[in-house]
């Protein structure tokens, strides 16, 4: 793109007074020129990206929509168990944010977001600002990692995983458990809930001891939960552990991890010390560190309240946030980032028209979790609006699989390819 | 009552096409189609399903409510549906099935 002498001027200004007056200068320096009004979606997770495009289609392309993300690909966490059991692998998993920039014209800027200002309505990035007319926050989790001695970002990168965010460490976790030998020892951490996906840690469990079965038949895997018992599908896991993997999966409950020796690879409860081959230590989580830029955390320092009509934060107007980060008894998972995003799309939608959202708000959430190659199990539920208890409230009927079966494996793997499409397609 | 009043405006939305053409624009019950969202991540965008689950867009309205009626009742077995289809009134139910009827 040609400059011209006009603009190169004051682009020139501009540069100088950012030494000067920092703040001046970073008001000239709007990112995408606002036209109309304008929705910011900062995380293109499940919920972040689904928040974008159903904005742009159910406002007839209407409203402009900015996604800010720091990543460049769309990795799915559901389903990413089964890269560990070995009959996935990541790129299975990753999509990228092409046609919802095409065919929905949503902008896409990729990069950090610095600071989020509240009053003034714009989200700070290292080479510019956004300004918005409704901010929506789908920062997903982040790792409480000082919660367990000797554990840190840097370690969960270089050694022992939590793998609780589909990607390298997923791969990395995978590549330990192929070179770990036969007659070796996986073990693994789940924090107090609430946690990012309530069965996935047991899934995980499965997973793993069906490659230990297929490849690695002695070994065994022992996991530590910090939470009283199992916090889903208790019968469904038990009978999977029970009848596919005898002898080789090891529950413990009440054993919260405190401490890890990194050497060693061993985890450290407030009553034991177990040493692993493979150690994976999923640490306690909160929002994500974007919910803390907006302010919207709440007094737990971990979760957003926020109102069930709209997602609209309680602490902050015009900023709504959705998905694992939201303070609720709503299950952290995919589907229910997408279902939160659709109802928080329609809300934002009308409210920026002046009208009232929907007063009804009614979503629903599965979680499929694969118990070996091709078998699996759900929870689904229905979920309405209680005006009463300003909640999201299960409605009847909802519930567990009756048993695992293959024609559930095979369901879980369309829902995959369904939500990824209604996500980013 | 609620209900009454959106099938009203659909009739006589209908009304309108046979004597005018006009209705161009069709109003979605806003209500059925955030509902219906949620049946996105298993049936696709508007029920336009990719994988193995069935396509629920342009499905017949009475095929649709007899299928969740019997999801619901259990007369019809199935791996997941029974589950959803009890969270639903049969209100409910008419809503859904005008809003995936619709859907091209
Ligand atoms: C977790 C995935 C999932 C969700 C969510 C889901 N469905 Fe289904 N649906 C299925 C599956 C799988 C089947 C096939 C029957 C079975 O095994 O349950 C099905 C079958 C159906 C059928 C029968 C279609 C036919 O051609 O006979 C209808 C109708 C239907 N679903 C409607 C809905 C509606 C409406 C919603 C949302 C309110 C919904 N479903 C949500 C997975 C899902």
């Amino acid at each position: 793109m040609s400059v011209n002498r006009r603009e190169f001027l004051k682009i020139g200004a501009a540069g100088i007074m950012i030494g000067a007056f920092p703040g001046i200068a970073f008001a000239s320096n709007e990112l995408i020129p606002k036209k109309g009004q304008r929705v910011v979606v900062v995380g293109a997770g499940f919920g972040g990206a689904t928040a974008a495009k159903y904005i742009r289609m159910w406002s007839g392309q209407k409203i402009e929509v900015v996604l800010v993300e720091r990543n460049t690909n769309f990795v799915s966490c559901p389903m990413s168990n089964t890269v560990l059991g070995g009959t996935r692998t990541i790129s299975d998993l990753t999509g990228n944010y092409t046609t919802l920039q095409k065919k929905y014209g949503v902008n896409l800027v990729q990069g950090e977001v610095t600071a989020i200002d509240p009053d003034k309505k714009t989200v700070m990035l290292a080479n510019g600002h956004l300004s918005y007319d409704r901010l929506i926050i789908a920062p997903g989790i982040d790792f409480m990692f000082d919660r367990v001695e000797g554990l840190s970002a840097k370690v969960a990168d270089e050694s022992i995983p939590h793998a609780w965010k589909a990607g390298a460490q997923t791969t990395m976790l995978r590549k330990q458990l192929e070179a770990m030998p036969n007659g070796g020892t996986f073990v693994m951490s789940i924090p107090a809930a609430p946690y990012r996906c309530p069965p996935g840690p047991y899934e995980r469990s499965c997973q793993v001891a069906s490659y230990f079965k297929a490849h690695k038949p002695k070994s065994k895997v022992i996991i530590l939960d910090a939470n009283a018992d199992i916090t889903s599908k208790k019968g469904l896991f038990t009978a999977a552990w029970k009848e596919l993997y005898p002898g080789m999966v090891e529950y413990r409950n009440t054993s919260n991890v405190v401490e890890v020796d990194v050497a060693s690879k061993t985890a450290k409860t407030e009553t034991e010390n177990i040493k692993a081959d493979v150690l994976n230590i999923l640490p306690p989580m909160k929002a994500g560190a974007v919910a803390g830029m907006a302010g919207v955390v709440g007094a737990d320092g971990r979760w957003c309240a926020v109102d069930f009509l709209s997602y609209e934060s309680k602490v902050h107007k015009n900023i709504h946030i959705i998905g694992d980060a939201v303070s609720s008894s709503l299950p952290k998972s995919g589907h229910m980032a997408t279902a939160q995003a659709k109802i928080c799309a329609a809300a934002v939608i009308e409210m920026l028209d002046g009208k009232q959202p929907d007063q009804a708000p009614t979503l629903s959430n599965t979680c499929y979790s694969m118990v070996s190659g091709n078998e699996a199990v759900h929870v689904a539920n229905v979920f309405r609006f209680n005006a009463e208890k300003q909640a999201m409230v299960s409605a009847d009927g909802g519930g567990v699989s009756k048993a695992r079966s293959e024609a559930e494996g095979a369901y879980a793997a369309s829902w995959l390819q369904n939500i990824m499409s209604d996500v980013l397609l | 009552m609620k209900i009454n009043k959106r099938l009203i405006s659909v009739m006589g939305c209908a009304v309108l096409l046979s004597l005018t053409t006009g209705c161009a624009t069709r109003t979605v019950d806003k209500h059925a189609r955030n509902m219906a969202g949620s049946c996105a991540a298993c049936h696709g965008t508007n029920g336009h399903s990719v994988g193995g689950a069935p396509v629920l867009a342009g499905l017949d309205k009475t095929y649709f409510i007899t299928q969740m009626k019997d999801f619901k009742s259990g007369a019809r077995q199935a791996t997941i549906m029974n589950k959803h289809a009890k969270g639903y009134s049969d209100e409910e139910f008419a809503l859904l099935a005008d809003f995936f009827a619709a859907q091209k």
